[in-house]
């Protein structure tokens, strides 16, 4: 098939980097989704602003400017602190920040934001008569909670869990800017090297569409089985 | 000593922001019995049933359940509130609830639903709680339905579903929230059918109702609700047959 003129390995180690760094960074949206949408749709009044001022600034600023602003800003934030904790208490205290790291933490970060919106919708498409019948049963709030409210807001979440899924995979291209050698980073210096754009490229886009039509072929599936029992209208 | 009532309100009051849907409503049950409550839409029927198992906390008043007054305490905006969540858990574990639009949970099948709470509320052990949902399916008539979900099945269906989730908690009491309002009128016949004969058994009920035949052939005791008071109480004979209340002889005359 395509010659990769011995680019082969690496574009396969940052196929790989791609992979990890989409899978922690979802693993971040989801929990920060969970705890933001729960956070809206409690009482407490400083929760609720919280997660509105959450979403209201992560999704109205580009991905790729608080990606900068994450990973050079982030640095300069902690070698501040680390100057001011030594000249205060003379704690020695430094810490790098890792381009993968960074790249976890703001990409999730964003999609964190995009979950809140999803679960948030979904948690309240849920029938308020089937958390009332569980509370009816003596049901405690947790058991209420994980029985009842969590599958069937999963239900209405899927569709826009596979959504956010598909978008952050590829956004995950943004981290070669700061510095990941991911993919996309190896394609570019390959391309750039051998003076051959589509052949280097070419091969990446396939790999993000692979990616990303085995997911869809996968949240399909989970649609299916978290449906069961639904009876659709004709 | 006389057995202990298995469930005793006293001047339950009832208030939503401003408006009074309760103005003291009492009631007291004796084992075995079948109370109807009748009246208008509005009336405050069913905030009063809703009251009893605390899915909304009464403003004033009391609840006694089993000889077991239910303790509230008040919150910093100066509402009131349960004191003791658990108390709650354990009281509503012991008033199972039939409502108006079923409330199966969708994603279980009909065995699921029954045995949900008596293997995690009553902690009953699994194996069993199949057997004593499978009876209480037999008993309903839907046996070869347990594996279907709620959807898959008639209004009717679901109702008699919910009914054996009902009785799998061996209940104190169970509360029925107007059972059969939500279905078509060829489905109701099969609901008050069960609901007849749980009454025989003996069974200590509490119904919401709009179906005058049955609250007058099956109940023991008649509650009519009038704006959130007790209009008319009593035997189904003296609150059909020779109603006090002027509100009572309007609710029953013909409409047309």
């Amino acid at each position: 098939m395509f010659d990769l003129k011995g680019y082969g390995p690496s574009l396969m180690e940052g196929a790989i980097v791609t992979i990890e760094l989409a899978f922690l960074s979802l693993a971040v949206a989801l929990a920060l989704g969970l705890i933001g949408a729960s956070s809206k749709l409690s009482g407490n009044r400083l929760l609720r602003n919280t997660a509105t001022a959450y979403t209201t600034l992560i999704r109205g600023v580009p991905d790729l400017v608080m990606m900068l602003l994450f990973y050079y800003g982030g640095q300069v934030a902690v070698n501040n602190l680390s100057d001011l904790l030594y000249e205060l208490y003379e704690i020695d205290f430094f810490f790098q920040f890792d381009p993968f790291i960074s790249g976890v933490v703001t990409i999730g970060l964003i999609f964190g934001a995009y979950m809140t919106e999803t679960f948030r919708g979904a948690f309240l498409a849920v029938e308020k008569g089937q958390i009332e019948a569980a509370r009816a049963y003596g049901f405690t709030r947790w058991h209420a909670f994980r029985r009842v409210m969590l599958p069937q807001m999963l239900r209405h979440a899927l569709p826009g869990i596979g959504n956010n899924w598909q978008v952050l995979l590829k956004t995950t291209a943004l981290v070669s800017i700061i510095g990941l050698t991911d993919m996309v980073r190896v394609a570019e210096e390959a391309a750039k090297a051998e003076r051959m754009p589509f052949h280097f490229f070419i091969p990446v886009a396939l790999v993000y569409l692979g990616l990303t039509a085995g997911s869809e072929l996968f949240i399909k599936w989970l649609d299916k089985r978290a449906n069961v029992g639904v009876v659709h209208g004709d | 000593m006389a057995e202990q009532a298995p469930l005793i309100c006293r001047d339950i009051h009832k208030t939503f922001d401003k408006l009074e849907v309760l103005k003291g409503v009492s009631l007291e049950t004796r084992k075995g019995d079948v109370v109807s409550l009748i009246g208008s839409s509005g009336s405050g029927k069913s905030t009063f049933l809703r009251c009893i198992n605390l899915l909304e906390t009464p403003t004033s008043g009391d609840i006694i359940v089993h000889g077991d007054p239910i303790r509230f305490t008040t919150n910093r905006k100066g509402e009131r509130i349960p004191a003791d969540n658990r108390q709650v858990e354990l009281i509503r574990a012991k008033l199972s609830m039939v409502f108006q639009s079923f409330n199966l949970w969708s994603h279980m099948t009909v065995l699921e639903n029954i045995i949900e709470a008596p293997v995690h509320v009553l902690k009953v052990p699994r194996k069993e709680a199949i057997e004593r949902a499978e009876a209480y399916l037999q008993k309903v008539g839907i046996y070869e339905r347990k594996d279907y979900y709620p959807a898959q099945m008639s209004g009717g269906q679901q109702q008699r579903a919910a009914i054996a989730r009902a009785l799998a908690m061996e209940p104190e009491v169970m509360l029925f929230d107007e059972p059969t309002s939500a279905l078509d009128p060829e489905l109701v016949g099969e609901v008050l059918k069960v609901m007849q004969s749980l009454a025989e058994e003996g069974r200590t009920m509490i119904v919401v109702t709009h179906e005058m035949a049955f609250a007058r052939d099956v109940s023991t005791q008649v509650l009519f609700l009038h704006q959130g008071i007790i209009e008319e109480q009593g035997s189904p004979e003296k609150v059909f047959d020779h109603p006090d209340s002027e509100r009572m002889k309007q609710f029953l005359a013909p409409k047309f």
